[in-house]
């Protein structure tokens, strides 16, 4: 996985509660054993009409919301269901940063597991940027080092992360492979277990 | 100052603690499924890992199977998916019980039933739903696949502790009240939200009296209030239920394990970061009406207007759900059409469920506009169900008789919910779509399912009994 340093792009705003990771990613396409490739049926029902037409009403199918890294969405975002494929359909569609007022837990551990940086800011700052973003082309640069938001105004506002997380996403570290070098102390662990039972 | 349970199974749990990360804690039990294995097993592939304990590892096929005929699979993509599960157990040694098996079912009813779930235990699972198991005195959580790749390779997570909250419910359950409606009601009061970064200890007296189903059925559904996990304090009546289970110790060992467990209840002056009280007089029969587990009322009364949404917000997704749900504001529960019945889920397909449900409908027949399915939550319920007759009501009732699996929890199957059609369901979730492509998922109890199965729309069950008992 990359690194992920700053990111400047354009942002899309999604203005709806509780958006559920059933909408982010529909159980029939749960089925195939890749990672990749799920980009296509992101918020399937809502982005495509029952004829598979692209839904005019939707608001990434607008005009100013083609190819947008920035997903600007409303509270408890992606609750429900601990599917990564809501994450990997996000990424492969082409996002990078989900900016909320609030994430369902497991959600946001599956955006930090794939290099998706999950921003949690107060909800009337998410309120601002909505309403910037719902009606006209908006850009935002998001800066993770100095955990900053900046628009091409005079809007900023600064984020917080847990620094572990930081340095993982900057980094693009393989997880596991900084765990399995910790393999005494599991295995001392476990023979601690072991003895107790 | 005391500590409560999940302090205690917590620090039992660090591998590792270093400051500025989260802990590194060790997970005692591993439960596998077919839909969000396959990439973690890739991983592990391209590496050159392996599974570090497939000992502490067990595995199933739920999500996407037939409940109708097990023999025919004619769907090709779920068909890899299962056969994928298969050659990943056999290639890393995980025990399976696949489609063949007596012991197959879906993962959070068989983990309790084999007796693999025991108290003190750190439990996870590719699924949400993995809070069941906290019934028993564990801390359970579902994980990403990521995360379920981490634990094959590792046996451990890195986690931030989440916050503790004392959920404590008292009093006197009406008839007709269910731990399915307790849930519910619980959801429905405190928002879809109100759990979010917190493990939940359910306790209280109402609790203290349940059975070990329906503190499963409660622990279930902690995540559709947010919660990352939800776990009861093992008692007697735990200890009873793990006797005898295919995986849970034996004779003197059995002993031993009672005694440690008895070790990890919450001490009586334990703190907590959050306190819930609840008064289980209050709480009716419930029925979801909107497309989020909180949109629910109780039975006898009416949707909620619009007028009355607390902002802007809950204003909109009030309409939005009413629009997908075809109902109106101030519509009597009580009026909505049904078309589909689904007793079953994770939440409520066990024994005891379909027992309920079978005294409900015994001797009558379902309405002529109802569709209706039974899915048992394993090999080992059907079994016994049909040991006990239970087949036979459903059956002459007019239901249909499954074998096991998700079925229409989540509809990755045939079992499907038309298009802008009702379905009164035992599940957990009812958001758009989860039944079906347009499909309207009311959640409810085993009880007010049969019961709408029977009459073609909601009806109070408690004032049905009541009427019962009197003639």
């Amino acid at each position: 996985m990359s690194g992920f340093k700053t990111l400047q792009g354009k942002a899309a705003a999604l203005d709806r509660a509780n958006v559920d990771t059933d909408q982010i990613i529909p159980k029939q396409f749960l089925k195939r054993i890749e990672k990749t490739g799920f980009g296509q049926y992101l918020f399937y029902d809502w982005r495509f009409t029952k004829e598979g037409l692209p839904n005019p009403e939707f608001e990434l199918n607008k005009e100013e919301n083609q190819d947008a890294p920035i997903l600007i969405a409303n509270e408890n975002f992606g609750c429900g269901s601990s599917r990564e494929h809501a994450p990997w359909a996000l990424s492969d569609y082409g996002f990078k940063v989900i900016i909320a007022p609030s994430f369902a837990d497991i959600f946001h551990q599956n955006c930090l597991k794939n290099g998706l940086l999950p921003i949690t800011l107060p909800a009337e700052t998410v309120d601002y940027l909505l309403e910037s973003a719902k009606s006209q082309p908006y850009a935002l640069r998001v800066d993770l080092q100095n955990q900053l938001i900046e628009d091409e105004n005079d809007f900023s506002a600064s984020f917080s992360i847990n620094e572990y997380w930081k340095k993982m996403l900057i980094n693009g570290w393989d997880e596991i492979e900084i765990t399995l070098q910790l393999e005494k102390i599991i295995s001392d662990f476990e023979e601690k277990q072991l003895a107790v039972q | 100052m005391g500590k409560s349970i999940i302090d205690k199974i917590w620090e039992k749990h660090v591998v590792h603690r270093e400051e500025g990360k989260p802990d590194l804690m060790y997970i005692d039990l591993h439960l596998v499924h077919e839909v969000t294995s396959p990439q973690a097993f890739s991983g592990l592939r391209m590496k050159n890992r392996k599974v570090r304990r497939p000992d502490k590892t067990f595995a199933t096929v739920d999500h996407n199977i037939p409940t109708d005929n097990r023999t025919v699979i004619n769907d090709p993509v779920a068909l890899n998916q299962m056969t994928t599960l298969e050659r990943n157990c056999l290639e890393f040694g995980i025990p399976l019980a696949g489609l063949d098996s007596p012991e197959q079912g879906i993962v959070h009813v068989i983990g309790p039933e084999l007796g693999l779930t025991q108290p003190g235990m750190t439990i996870v699972c590719g699924d949400s739903h993995t809070s069941t198991h906290g019934a028993f005195g564990s801390i359970a959580f579902g994980i990403g696949t990521s995360e379920v790749e981490h634990v094959m390779a590792t046996q451990t997570l890195w986690q931030s502790k989440p916050k503790t909250l004392k959920l404590e419910i008292n009093g006197e359950l009406k008839k007709g009240v269910t731990a399915k409606d307790v849930i519910l009601y619980i959801i429905a009061k405190n928002g879809i939200g109100f759990g979010t970064g917190h493990i939940i200890e359910y306790c209280g007296e109402t609790l203290a009296k349940m059975s070990m189903e329906e503190r499963m059925t409660i622990c279930n559904m902690s995540i559709e209030g947010g919660a990352r996990a939800g776990l009861v304090s093992p008692d007697e009546t735990t200890f009873a239920y793990l006797q005898g289970r295919k995986y849970a110790p034996e004779g003197a060992e059995f002993t031993q394990a009672v005694e440690k467990w008895k070790e990890i209840v919450s001490d009586p002056e334990a703190a907590y970061d959050k306190t819930i009280q609840i008064d289980a007089a209050d709480i009716a029969p419930m029925v979801s009406w909107g497309t989020n587990p909180s949109m629910t009322s109780k039975v006898n009364e009416q949707i909620p207007q619009l007028e009355d949404c607390k902002n802007e917000l809950e204003q909109k997704s009030l309409a939005r759900a009413l629009d997908y749900m075809g109902l109106k504001e101030g519509q009597k529960i009580e009026d909505i059409q049904i078309q589909h019945v689904f007793i079953g889920s994770c939440t409520n397909s066990r024994l005891e469920d379909l027992k309920q449900a079978a005294e409900i409908i015994r001797g009558k027949k379902i309405h002529p506009q109802v569709r209706a399915l039974v899915v048992p939550g394993s090999q080992q319920v059907k079994k016994q169900a049909e040991d006990e007759g239970l087949h036979l009501i459903f059956k002459q009732a007019g239901f249909e008789w499954r074998e096991s699996g998700c079925s229409m929890c989540l509809s990755m199957n045939n079992d499907i919910v038309p298009s802008g059609e009702h379905c009164a369901s035992t599940s957990n979730r009812n958001f758009e779509g989860r039944q079906g492509s347009g499909a309207r998922t009311h959640l409810v109890s085993p009880l007010m399912a049969a019961a709408a199965a029977l009459y073609g729309h909601f009806v109070d069950v408690g004032a049905l009994l009541s009427a019962e008992a009197v003639q």
